[in-house]
């Protein structure tokens, strides 16, 4: 693994349900400490994608590096390492509903981690109250609201300290106010830890608020038609499809700025 | 209807299509040497959805006579709507003539399709029984990951909460049994023979198949359906991105409580079903307790009692590796989740009676 190697590397990939093909020639990198934004119209496999990145579905063809690692190429105990180098919030935010939070955000740490059981506790605390969640720990996934599971989705991907970040939508259904914050919190997790993040999103706010590069999937081209910084992405869209899902949020963010 | 027999047909359209109305059109779009159509709405006419739809399928008829059509005599409002559907239609028509070509499949398709749909089902089945083959090895080397609590909840379940029912069932089969041999056993005086034929029928087929059977409905569906939930949650995702196997934390505790509890609950079903059976012995067929319980016992040996154990831990097996199965493929929406236990419960049962069938031919030919 040398030292220059980007954090995720992806070269060639091709992704396809059975014979049906979603993107093909998916080319790109992402740094460390770098927030990468997944954008693309319905339908054309942001995603999926997503799920190709943490390790969830094999690609069709091409190949997914992690600081050089080659994941499809390795044996199951190097993918398992790396993996553990990940944070994932799910959509829905995926917490294990038969468990409390602090049971969510506890397992992982129980399981990977050699932490003594008041360790782990304090650590459960800590997370908890980073995503504005004190007090809630013995609440079950059920009892809480949709925004709140979001969050308390975030403080398990958290757990393990993860290099990588992923997100799937995280402003979807949530009210400006907290999917601001949750931007707010995004950023100072890469400033203050240096976290990379990788996120799926069309909430142009966001995109424009804290992505540095990212790349736009058309659904018709199935492949990329765009990577790169956003600012430039921006300012000469490649594709008229790009300019269109771009500007679009230059009239949002302008209502959204004014008042 | 105002047609004009010139190159341009005015259509004034009513709120409603009268049975003759489409017909009419059409027959006038090529009779006449009509180039194009001109759409207005007709005196009076309080347009909604249903006359939009209507003119919208006129200009697609017209469409199709290779005539144009234009609705500038419509209302403004409609107008604006119908221009809505028109980029709408233009993109079906652009999707449609990509895929027209293949869309209709013949019976050598069909054929193939429903082949290749089996090939790939086998795929999943051998691919899930291997993941749980791993899962087991590992459990039983002490490296499976799971939680404890989670396996004793699923083992309360599964047991003492299925007990009411399970005794009531193979109660009731203990009579019927009685009944049925009694009938016949009675002819030759010979009714003694009951207490044998209750004690070897239930202990080795009859109650570890239907406490099999009770499972599979109770258990197994639940299973399905809370394995099935998860998925729709991308709670199983959230389990795989840790590094977590989904098999080992979610799949090897049910199966664990299900080849656990279900020998213990057929131990209890047999003895149960065996009251059922003295008690009709006892009362209607005028046999004395003792004698009863005397024959009883000589019935059965240990190898009896073992056999119908056996089974009833492979059935428990079977049920939850249906359950689990069906959950963890489950796809990911409400009607899915349904699908997978209702399939749960079929699969489940079919593969117990086919267990039972293969178990009854193999002790015969041990000579067990």
């Amino acid at each position: 693994m040398s030292a220059e190697a980007p954090e995720i590397a992806v070269q060639g990939l091709t992704m396809a349900y059975g014979e049906n093909v979603i993107q093909r020639g998916l080319e790109f990198n992402i740094s460390k400490g770098e927030i990468f934004v997944i954008m693309g119209d319905s339908g054309s496999g942001k995603s999926t994608l997503l799920k190709h990145l943490i390790g969830l579905n094999r690609p069709a063809k091409g190949t997914i590096a992690y600081s050089g690692l080659d994941f499809w190429n390795s044996d199951a105990k190097a993918q398992l390492q790396t993996t553990h180098r990940f944070g994932v919030l799910y959509q829905s935010g995926a917490l294990w509903s038969s468990m409390t939070l602090a049971e969510n955000i506890a397992l992982p740490l129980q399981t990977f981690a050699e932490f003594s059981e008041s360790e782990v506790a304090d650590i459960v605390s800590f997370k908890l109250s980073l995503v504005g969640l004190a007090g809630f720990e013995d609440y079950y996934p059920s009892e809480i609201s949709g925004g709140m599971k979001k969050r308390a989705g975030l403080a398990r991907a958290m757990a393990l300290d993860p290099e990588i970040l992923f997100f799937d939508e995280p402003s979807a259904g949530l009210d400006p106010i907290s999917s601001r914050r949750l931007d707010d919190l995004i950023l100072e997790l890469r400033d203050g830890l240096g976290t990379t993040v990788v996120i799926v999103t069309h909430e142009l706010a966001s995109i424009f608020a804290i992505g540095d590069r990212g790349i736009f999937v058309d659904a018709d081209a199935k492949t990329q038609t765009a990577l790169g910084p956003i600012a430039e992405m921006r300012s000469a869209p490649p594709t008229e499809k790009v300019a269109e899902f771009l500007s679009r949020g230059e009239a949002e963010t302008n209502e959204g700025t004014k008042p | 209807m105002n047609v004009e027999e010139t190159d341009i047909l005015d259509v004034a359209v009513p709120a409603r299509a009268t049975p003759t109305f489409k017909q009419d059109f059409v027959d006038r779009l090529s009779k006449s040497e009509t180039a194009h159509v001109r759409f207005s709405l007709g005196e009076a006419v309080v347009w909604d959805g249903a006359t939009l739809a209507l003119i919208k399928s006129l200009a697609n008829t017209a469409r199709d006579h290779s005539v144009s059509s234009d609705f500038e005599r419509l209302p403004p409002q409609v107008q604006r709507v119908l221009a809505l559907t028109r980029d709408a239609a233009k993109d079906l028509d652009e999707d449609t003539g990509e895929e027209g070509s293949g869309g209709r499949s013949d019976f050598f398709t069909r054929v193939g399709e429903k082949t290749v749909g089996f090939l790939g089902a086998s795929q999943t089945t051998s691919s899930f029984l291997r993941e749980v083959g791993g899962s087991l090895r590992r459990f039983f080397t002490g490296r499976a990951q799971y939680q404890k609590s989670d396996l004793i909840q699923f083992m309360r379940d599964t047991g003492p909460q299925a007990i009411p029912l399970v005794g009531l069932v193979n109660l009731l089969l203990g009579v019927i049994l009685a009944f049925m041999g009694a009938i016949q056993l009675q002819q030759f005086g010979a009714q003694i023979f009951v207490a044998d034929l209750v004690a070897i029928g239930l202990t080795r087929e009859i109650a570890p198949m239907m406490t099999a059977i009770i499972l599979a409905g109770r258990t197994g569906a639940a299973y399905a359906a809370q394995l099935g939930t998860m998925q729709v949650n991308e709670e199983i995702d959230a389990f795989k991105t840790f590094g977590f196997s989904p098999t080992d934390f979610l799949v090897l505790p049910r199966m664990l409580a299900l080849a656990v509890m279900t020998p213990l609950l057929v131990l209890y079903a047999d003895a149960i079903g065996m009251f059922g059976g003295f008690l009709v012995g006892v009362l209607l067929l005028d046999i004395s307790g003792t004698e009863y319980l005397n024959e009883t016992r000589s019935a059965i040996d240990m190898t009896d009692l073992m056999i119908g154990i056996f089974k009833a831990s492979i059935f428990g097996m079977l049920v939850a590796i249906a359950g689990c199965m069906k959950g963890m493929q489950s796809g990911r929406n409400a009607s899915a989740v349904g699908l997978a236990a209702t399939s749960a419960v079929v699969t489940g049962i079919v593969s117990i009676i086919i267990a039972t069938a293969f178990f009854a031919v193999l002790t015969n030919v041990l000579g067990l």
